[in-house]
C-alpha cells in the first residue's frame, strides 16, 4: 500500500494556477524527486500534503484513507526551504518543543533529542542558541527537528543548500538510512545532479502541471536520444553512413547518433566492416539536468499573473 | 498535552525567563517606589536645619520671628555685628540677621550673612517670614490687631452640586480609581497587544512559522501566543499586588521611620486631605472593582490581541507596514480612554452607557463607571450586558482574526491591505 497517493490535486488562487491537476503516488521506503523551476508550484503542492493548505480539488489518500490533517501531520516531518528556529531559544529546549508539537511528550522527546545529538555530533550545542550557530551547523538543527518523531513522511525542501560536502553526506546517509527503516521521502529540489544520485522516482512539475513522471532510469530511457560514443585504436577511415550521423569528432573517437530503424549493431558492423580496433561503445543518456533543461526551456522563465474564473 | 498549552507555555517561560522581564517586573516597581519615597523623604525631612541668630537693633521684630523644624531664629538683640559673625565662624549659628539701629526701610537695610549659600527652599522660607512679620508689624502702627485679623478672614463659602449628597461622599475617591483603572487597562491593552504582534512578526520573519503550522493549525498557534502572553500579564499583576503590599509594609520601617513620619509622608504624597479620601476609598466596592478589573483586563486582551495577532500575521519585515495597519486597532482604544474621561464625570449620561456596552471600548470604559459602584454608576443589567458582549466580541474578533491569521502567516511578498485582510477573513476554507 502507498503511504501517499495524491489524485488530480488543484489549488488556484486569485492570479495562478499553483497546482492543476497533479496525481503521483508514493511507495513505502522510497525516495522520490519533487522536481520543477522557481514557481513551478512545488511549495504549493507540498504545503497540501503537510496539511498547510486546502486543496481546492482532488485527494490525497495518506496511508489508504483520506488525509486528516489533524492526525496524519504527526507522522509526517516537513523541512521547508526557507529554514526557520527560534533565534533566541536554546537549542536543546528548542527540538525538545518542536517534537512535543508532533505529539511526542517531553521525556520521549528528551531521549529522542539527546540520541540524534549525539549521532550528528551536537551534545556541546545543547545549551548554545541558534544565533549563535552558522548555516551550515543551523541546517544540521533544522533536519533533526524534522525527523526526530520519526515520521513516515519526511519532506525535505533542498535540504542540502548551504551544506559543506561532508555535512551533505552525513545528511545524504541519513536519508538513506531513514528510508531503508521504512520512512517514505520527498525529496524537492532543482539540483539535479542530488536527484540523479539519491531519487528512486521523480515527477517534473512546470507551471502547476505534472510533465514527467517515473523512475530515474525510465526517464532517461525516455529522452533519449540515441547517441553512441565510441573510441578507437586509430581514427576510421570513413565516418560516412546512412546508420547514422556524426555528432561529434575528436581524437580516436566519435559520437554518433543512431539513425531511425537502425541498430547499435548496425554501427558496429559498419565499422567492424572497415576493420577499425574500437575500444569502447557507450550509450549516451541525457542527465536530468539535460531533460529538465529542454523540458522546461520555451516555457518564459518567469510564471506570468493572469486571471483565472475558478 | 494540548498543543495551544505548550505553545502558550513555551511563549510565557521564554518570556518570563528574559532578564527584561525581571527588570520590569521587579526593578520598575522598586524604582517607583524609591523614587516616590524618595521624594517625600526630602520634601518633609527638607535640607538641614538653618540657625539663625538674630540681633535686632532697632526692635523692628519685637523678638517674634516664627521657627520651626527648618529654620530657627534666635535673637540676641544687643550683638553687634562682629559678635555675630563670630558665632558664625564659630559653627553654633548658619546665619546670622543684622537690624541696624534707627532702622528705616527706605534707606537701610536688613543684613543676613549666612556660612553657606542657603538652598532655594530654605531662602524662600526665610525671607517670607521676615517678610510677613515686618509687613504685620508696619500695619499694627496702622490698624488695631482685631482689624486687622477681619480684613484677614477669607469669606465662608459652601460649594456642593445639588443633587445626591450621598454621592459626593465618594465622587473624588471613584473619580481617581475608576480612572486609574481605566487606565491601567488602556496601557494594558497597548503593552501586551504589541507584545502579541510582535511575537507574531519574529515567527513570520523567522520563518518558523511553516514549521509550526506543519505540526499544529494556526488557530493554535495564535492562541498559544494569545494565552501565553497574557498569563505573563497577570503573572506580572500578581507580583506587583504582592510587590507594593509588601513595600508598602516593610520600607517605613527598614528606613528606620517611625508611625509619625509615615503618616506624614503619606499626606504629603497625596496633597489630599488623607482622611477624608481614604474614608471615601473605604465606601467603594473593591472587591466588585477588582473583579470587574480582571474581568475587563482579560476580555479586553483577548479581543484586542487577536486583532494585533492578525496584523502581526500580515506585515513582513518592515514595522513601518506595521504601523500603519495598526492605526485601526489602536483608535477605538484611544477613543475609549478618551469615552472614559467623561464617563468617570458623568458615569449615567448617553455616551458612558454606549461605550461601556459596545465590546471594543467597554474594558476602558466600564472601569471608570463601575468606580462609582451599583447602582450609582452602572446598572446591574448594564454590567451583565457589558460582559456578555464583550465575550461575545472577543469571540468574534478571535475568530476573524484566526482566519486573516491563517492566510498572512504564510504570505510574503507586499504589505496587504485592509481590503485584502477582510477577503482572507471571509473566504471559504
Amino acid at each position: 500500500m502507498n503511504i501517499l497517493e495524491v489524485r488530480n490535486l488543484r489549488k488556484y488562487y486569485a492570479t495562478q494556477k499553483a497546482v492543476d491537476d497533479i496525481s503521483f503516488n508514493l511507495a513505502p521506503g522510497s525516495i522520490f524527486g519533487l522536481l520543477g523551476p522557481n514557481g513551478a508550484g512545488k511549495t504549493t503542492l507540498i504545503r497540501m500534503i503537510t496539511g498547510i493548505f486546502y486543496p481546492d480539488e482532488g485527494e490525497i489518500l495518506f496511508n489508504g484513507r483520506p488525509f486528516n490533517p489533524q492526525t496524519d501531520i504527526l507522522q509526517t516531518g516537513y523541512m521547508p526551504e526557507e529554514r526557520g528556529l527560534y533565534k533566541k531559544m536554546k537549542i536543546g529546549e528548542q527540538a525538545v518543543y518542536l517534537a512535543q508539537l508532533k505529539g511526542m511528550s517531553k521525556s520521549e522527546a528528551m531521549e529522542k533529542v539527546k540520541e540524534w545529538f549525539i549521532r550528528f555530533d551536537m551534545q556541546s550545542w545543547w545549551n548554545k542558541k541558534v544565533e549563535d550557530l552558522s548555516k551550515g551547523m543551523s541546517q544540521k538543527l533544522q533536519f533533526v527537528t524534522t525527523v526526530l518523531h520519526e515520521p513516515k513522511l519526511i519532506i525535505l525542501d533542498e535540504p542540502f543548500s548551504g551544506l559543506d560536502p561532508v555535512n551533505a553526506n552525513l545528511i545524504k546517509d541519513e536519508i538513506y538510512r531513514l528510508a531503508k527503516n521504512g520512512a517514505s521521502i520527498i525529496f524537492s529540489t532543482h539540483r539535479m545532479e542530488q536527484v540523479e544520485e539519491i531519487c528512486d522516482h521523480i515527477i517534473l512539475v512546470n507551471k502547476g502541471r505534472k510533465i514527467l513522471d517515473g523512475t530515474v532510469k525510465q526517464v532517461k530511457q525516455q529522452f533519449k536520444e540515441h547517441q553512441f560514443r565510441i573510441s578507437f585504436d586509430e581514427n576510421p577511415k570513413s565516418t560516412q553512413s546512412d546508420v547514422f550521423e556524426v555528432i561529434e569528432e575528436n581524437q580516436h573517437e566519435l559520437v554518433v547518433k543512431i539513425r531511425e530503424g537502425r541498430k547499435p549493431n548496425d554501427v558496429l558492423q559498419f565499422f567492424l566492416d572497415q576493420q577499425t580496433g574500437i575500444n569502447a561503445f557507450q550509450e549516451i543518456l541525457p542527465s536530468l539536468n539535460e531533460i529538465f533543461i529542454r523540458l522546461v526551456e520555451g516555457t518564459p522563465l518567469a510564471r506570468q499573473f493572469e486571471s483565472i474564473n475558478a | 498535552m494540548n498543543k495551544t498549552l505548550i505553545i502558550a507555555q513555551r511563549e510565557f517561560t521564554s518570556r518570563v525567563r528574559k532578564k527584561t522581564f525581571l527588570l520590569t517586573t521587579i526593578l520598575l516597581p522598586l524604582l517607583f517606589a524609591g523614587f516616590y519615597f524618595a521624594i517625600i523623604w526630602f520634601s518633609v525631612k527638607g535640607g538641614d536645619a538653618v540657625k539663625v541668630l538674630v540681633s535686632d537693633r532697632s526692635n523692628v521684630f519685637n523678638g517674634n520671628l516664627k521657627s520651626d523644624a527648618d529654620v530657627s531664629f534666635h535673637f540676641l538683640n544687643q550683638a553687634t555685628e562682629q559678635q555675630l559673625a563670630d558665632s558664625i565662624n564659630a559653627g553654633s549659628f548658619n546665619a546670622y540677621m543684622y537690624v541696624p539701629e534707627h532702622f528705616n526701610n527706605a534707606t537701610d537695610s536688613i543684613r543676613i550673612r549666612t556660612a553657606k549659600s542657603l538652598g532655594l527652599l530654605t531662602k524662600e522660607k526665610v525671607e517670607k517670614r521676615i517678610n510677613g512679620q515686618f509687613q504685620e508689624r508696619k500695619m499694627l502702627t496702622l490698624v488695631s490687631q482685631a482689624q486687622l485679623d477681619s480684613v484677614r478672614k477669607d469669606a465662608n463659602l459652601d460649594i456642593n452640586p445639588l443633587k445626591s449628597e450621598k454621592k459626593q461622599d465618594k465622587s473624588g475617591a471613584a473619580y481617581i480609581v475608576g480612572m486609574a483603572s481605566g487606565f491601567l487597562i488602556y496601557i494594558i491593552l497597548f503593552i501586551y497587544g504589541t507584545m502579541v504582534m510582535r511575537g507574531v512578526m519574529e515567527e513570520k520573519v523567522n520563518r518558523i512559522a511553516e514549521v509550526i503550522v506543519s505540526s499544529v493549525k494556526p488557530f493554535q498557534l495564535m492562541m498559544g501566543k494569545i494565552l501565553g502572553i497574557g498569563a505573563v500579564g497577570l503573572v506580572q499583576f500578581l507580583i506587583w499586588i504582592v510587590l507594593s503590599v509588601v513595600i508598602r509594609g516593610i520600607l517605613p520601617s527598614l528606613m528606620g521611620m517611625d508611625e509619625q513620619t509615615s503618616n506624614a509622608m503619606a499626606g504629603a504624597a497625596t496633597q489630599v486631605p488623607t482622611t477624608g479620601l481614604l474614608a471615601q476609598i473605604e465606601s467603594l466596592n473593591i472587591p466588585l472593582i477588582i473583579g470587574c478589573f480582571i474581568f475587563y483586563f482579560l476580555g479586553g486582551y483577548l479581543l484586542y490581541s487577536s486583532l494585533f495577532a492578525a496584523v502581526g500575521s500580515a506585515v513582513n519585515e518592515d514595522p513601518q507596514d506595521a504601523q500603519s495597519l495598526m492605526l485601526p486597532i489602536t483608535m477605538p482604544i484611544i477613543f475609549a480612554i478618551v469615552i472614559a474621561m467623561k464617563a468617570v464625570n458623568d458615569p449615567t449620561s448617553n455616551l458612558a452607557v454606549f461605550g461601556s456596552l459596545f465590546p471594543l471600548t467597554s474594558p476602558v470604559v466600564m472601569m471608570a463607571r463601575i468606580a462609582h459602584g451599583i447602582p450609582d454608576g452602572v446598572t446591574t443589567m448594564q454590567l451583565i450586558l457589558s460582559m456578555v458582549f464583550l465575550v461575545i466580541g472577543f469571540l468574534g474578533t478571535t475568530w476573524l482574526a484566526g482566519k486573516i491569521y491563517r492566510t498572512g502567516i504564510l504570505l510574503y511578498g507586499k504589505k496587504p491591505t485592509w481590503k485584502e485582510m477582510w477577503k482572507w477573513a471571509f473566504r471559504k476554507n
